[in-house]
């Protein structure tokens, strides 16, 4: 097999995917925070907006829970590894660039579906009916890919010092989620409100979820596909392209 | 033959500062090329730009034939690196490090554990295979890192201080494998400080001194080079006329030591013969004689202060 071609270099972003899930997606701590937080989150505001429906709610949690994992660890890979000069291991290895990101993509990708698979299982056991499975899985897994490449553009300066990069993902993660309907839905935003909510990944992911609890969206069904796969494309080649650049200042 | 690696011009500036200033050479096929310096000389980053770490600003380096700029992964995929801090996961043990090598090299899954096991027998870490890295030594973590250089059986094999700070086991170990790589056809690049080890291992060294090569020949040539004069220690079972050396053809001092004479010549060679011969006339037995030559730290020394060939 050419170890440059395409497939080549998928095996070999495959091996650096089960690597980070041995190394930095299977700790106590990583898992207990990837559940615990979405769920606190949700707890605080179910008992805060006891008006809205716990359908809603669920969704959100879900949506949380999808975005949170899949993009908890990924930003904080690049610069760990820089620390401990494991990255330049790699980069003196037959593996390019993209395939590194492509495998940090995989591991926080494969995460993220992970934990939020059990939130679903908590809305299904709160009694939600589950609608539309595919459209529910389809929307997980283009999701959990947006997301991912989301954690990977997050680590894009490049710094060593992981608490700079996790500064940094939380000054622009939790804003995301205020902007999403998560809290508020879409249809009691303001005209800004709305206007910030469609530029953001998350909005159409919890739309189609709550279409797959509920039935019921804002944006039409394949629009939110549409939009997501498109975020998806865009921020990989972006985080990809980045990347490619800034791996060397690491070093 | 094709250079197992050819550099031509190769530059690397850090902003103001010109980290390594177009240097050119090859090392052939199946040579130990030692890669000398004092620190800050440029060592380490020509290292990363030969390995493809870093990009260089100018210039070509071909590594097995292969650019390493326009096919970074065809030339990465025959060479191995050890470099000086040891980079293994250590929250991975030797085991999983070294299967996670065998997949980014590419090797099929038995060939990887047949060679693994292999190489953490030969380096004596086997029985700690399923231990967590974190708990090596430093030896033991840069046997490691050898052996995870090793796993793919590179044709070319790029060392930075592979026994920097190491046991005198370690070394041994780690210098015994390389010469027996070499004698199997595996060209070496080693960077390092030790001169010994340089002038014991190395068929060729090359010096750079401020990001620039100040000289690149055999460790005996080079030690020929700097002293034009050489000195040669001689010693004789009976009292010779201190006068009838000076006078031997190539010899153009004889200054007593001890029981010993310390002739200086222009020509070695000539003023060894010249000594025999005159063992002969004058009926003595010649007990000891030692050519003096500089070592390669003298070498090294003179070149980096400044002086040139």
């Amino acid at each position: 097999m050419n170890p440059a071609g395409f497939s080549g270099q998928v095996w070999r972003a495959w091996a650096i995917a089960k690597k980070d899930i041995r190394i930095y997606y299977f700790k106590g701590p990583v898992l207990i925070f990837g559940i615990f937080m979405p769920v606190f989150l949700f707890l605080a505001f179910l008992m805060g907006s006891r008006q809205l429906p716990l359908a809603f709610l669920v969704a959100g949690l879900v949506g949380m829970t999808l975005f949170f994992t899949a993009t908890a660890v990924s930003p904080a890979i690049f610069p760990w590894e820089g620390q401990a000069k494991t990255l330049e291991r790699l980069a003196s290895c037959p593996v390019m660039v993209e395939a590194i990101v492509l495998g940090d993509m995989i591991a926080s990708t494969l995460f993220g579906i992970g934990i939020t698979l059990i939130t679903v299982l908590i809305g299904m056991a709160l009694g939600l009916p589950l609608l539309h499975a595919v459209t529910l899985v389809a929307a997980i897994l283009l999701a959990a890919c947006c997301f991912s490449a989301i954690g990977m553009l997050l680590a894009v300066p490049p710094t060593n010092v992981p608490s700079n990069i996790m500064m940094l993902s939380s000054l622009l993660k939790f804003p995301l989620v205020f902007i999403s309907g998560i809290f508020i839905p879409l249809e009691q935003m303001p005209p800004w409100g709305l206007a910030l909510a469609v530029c953001s990944p998350l909005t159409y992911f919890t739309d189609l979820v709550r279409y797959s609890f509920t039935g019921s969206h804002y944006f039409p069904v394949l629009a939110d596909i549409a939009v997501l796969g498109v975020f998806t494309v865009v921020f990989t080649a972006g985080t990809m392209y980045l990347h490619k650049r800034t791996m060397p200042k690491r070093m | 033959m094709t250079p197992a690696i050819d550099v031509a011009d190769l530059t690397k500036r850090f902003g103001t500062t010109l980290a390594v200033d177009h240097i050119s050479f090859s090392v052939q096929e199946g040579e130990i090329f030692g890669f000398l310096g004092p620190n800050g000389a440029g060592k380490t980053t020509t290292t990363r730009m030969l390995t493809g770490v870093i990009p260089p600003d100018a210039g070509t380096a071909l590594i097995l034939g292969y650019d390493i700029r326009h096919s970074p992964v065809l030339a990465k995929q025959g060479f191995g690196v050890v470099p000086e801090t040891s980079n293994a996961y250590t929250d991975l043990s030797a085991w999983q490090n070294l299967m996670l090598m065998g997949e980014l090299y590419g090797l099929p899954r038995g060939q990887a554990t047949e060679r693994a096991s292999d190489l953490l027998g030969m380096l004596g870490l086997l029985e700690r295979k399923d231990q967590k890295v974190q708990a090596y030594s430093k030896g033991m973590k840069q046997r490691l890192i050898l052996a995870m250089a090793l796993l793919h059986e590179p044709r070319l094999l790029f060392l930075d201080e592979p026994t920097s700070g190491l046991d005198v086991q370690s070394t041994q170990m780690i210098l015994s494998l390389l010469r027996t790589l070499n004698s199997t056809g595996t060209t070496i690049f080693l960077t390092t400080h030790n001169m010994e080890e340089a002038n014991r291992l190395c068929h060729r060294v090359g010096i750079i001194r401020d990001g620039t090569i100040v000289a690149v020949d055999a460790p005996e040539k080079l030690k020929a080079a700097i002293d034009r004069v050489h000195r040669i220690e001689v010693s004789f079972d009976r009292e010779i006329p201190a006068d009838a050396l000076g006078r031997l053809p190539g010899v153009t001092g004889a200054d007593r030591t001890g029981d010993k004479w310390q002739i200086t010549a222009e020509n070695r060679d000539a003023a060894i013969r010249a000594l025999v011969t005159f063992s002969q006339e004058q009926n003595a037995t010649i007990v000891t004689l030692t050519t003096l030559a500089p070592s390669l730290d003298d070498v090294f020394l003179r070149l980096t202060e400044g002086a040139s060939l």
